[in-house]
């Protein structure tokens, strides 16, 4: 499945279905991060419900501390 | 000096009006690492009335990369850095009012800090820090600006009270460890991006043209050309104890504070998360190891020893820091390695 994120093309597996699965992948579930699907952001909660097709755009915005 | 802020008041949203808006203005930075030194020079260029910078570290050899206001001198001495950074704002803009402060801003100083304050500029390293700034914000209805890096990576916020959903809104929670510029390093062209967007987002606050903000949360990673603007808004909860209806404030009352406690005799001082969490101490040891000093570890601890201090991290959270009574440093070493 290819998806657009941060404005970048990148196939990931078909086994990855839900943004969770999506954040686990890239190793990031455990990092606070905020999510855009396809311009509409999610509430934390629904990440393992919002499901994910073909071709579907993602923000993602990690809040890191350094300064 | 009539000549000084010429091109600036040129700049129509700005104009005239707008830089004696400007010279108004009272604008707090906390932290004097790398966006505070950046902030805080942009500003004082620009002819804010008045500026307090605070911070509780000293100038080290590893700042000098990205950290403008700072000269080798300054790391050779050891100088706090808002000792420094006053000593050069001063020769860049003896008109502004610059007040500098060598404090560790935590719950019990911060009150005191807000008096007149106009503007907040977050220039800290840790998300402690940053909920209780959110929550004082919120208390006095003080616009602050988000602001963190991290490697190539930056990204900012800006927070209206009454108006954007807050920090906390936003994190729900406070985030436990992470990347920080001590474990996967920093470029200084991050932190001038952070900087650039943190300070205009500022000089629309202090010219008072709030249609102008941005109004998204904003982040890049410069080395992997990638930028993100998101909306927001619809994370705003009418409930949250910082900015709903009927706030409490959580992060300024003493249970949700990060404790220090200096071990009498023991040159240790402990230090203890809010809440207990389980830290996971093999990949802890993974990117401690990275850092040059010498990791060792058990089922239950974690000893990271570097330079003249180990730190001790417990499964639950604490930390022990030994070889300082001072819990400033302890603080100071605690959020370097462990974000």
């Amino acid at each position: 499945m290819e998806l657009i994120i941060n404005g970048d093309r990148v196939e990931v597996p078909a086994t990855i279905t839900t943004v969770s699965s999506l954040l686990q992948h890239f190793g990031i579930d455990q990092k606070v991060v905020i999510v855009e699907l396809n311009q509409e952001i999610l509430e934390k909660a629904s990440h393992h419900e919002a499901t994910l097709s073909d071709r579907d755009k993602i923000e993602i915005v990690n809040f890191v501390g350094g300064g | 000096m009539s000549e000084r802020y010429s091109r600036q008041e040129l700049f129509t949203p700005i104009g005239k009006e707008g830089q004696s808006n400007i010279r108004q203005k009272h604008v707090l930075v906390i932290g004097a690492g790398a966006l505070g030194t950046g902030s805080a020079e942009a500003l004082v260029r620009a002819g804010v009335g008045k500026l307090t910078i605070v911070d509780r570290d000293y100038v080290e050899w590893s700042n000098l990369q990205r950290q403008q206001l700072y000269t080798e001198e300054d790391a050779e001495n050891r100088i706090p850095k808002a000792v420094a950074a006053e000593r050069r704002l001063k020769t860049i803009n003896s008109d502004v009012d610059i007040n500098a402060l060598v404090l560790d801003v935590s719950v019990e100083e911060i009150e005191q800090l807000m008096d007149d304050v106009d503007l907040i500029m977050d220039a800290t390293d840790n998300f402690d820090i940053r909920m209780i700034i959110n929550d004082i914000a919120h208390k006095h209805r003080i616009p602050w600006i988000y602001g963190a890096c991290v490697g190539s990576y930056g990204i900012s916020y800006t927070i209206l009270p009454g108006e954007t959903p807050c920090l906390h809104c936003l994190l729900e929670t406070v985030p436990i460890g992470g990347l920080t510029c001590d474990t996967v390093g920093i470029i200084s062209p991050a932190v001038q991006m952070v900087v650039a967007y943190q300070t205009t987002e500022a000089m629309k606050i202090l010219v008072e043209d709030y249609e102008a903000l941005r109004k998204k949360v904003v982040s890049f990673d410069l080395w992997k050309n990638q930028h993100t603007a998101i909306q927001v808004d619809r994370l705003k909860k009418a409930g949250c104890s910082t900015c709903g209806e009927d706030p409490s404030y959580p992060f300024l009352s003493y249970s949700n504070q990060t404790k220090t406690a200096v071990l009498c005799g023991r040159d240790t001082v402990q230090i203890r998360p809010p809440e207990k969490r389980e830290r996971d101490l093999e990949q802890l040891a993974e990117i401690l190891a990275e850092q040059g000093g010498k990791v060792t570890r058990n089922p239950y601890l974690l000893s990271f020893h570097i330079g003249d201090h180990r730190l001790v991290l417990f499964k639950d959270g604490r930390v022990l820091v030994h070889g300082t009574n001072d819990t400033a440093e302890a603080k100071t070493l605690y959020h370097r390695y462990l974000g």
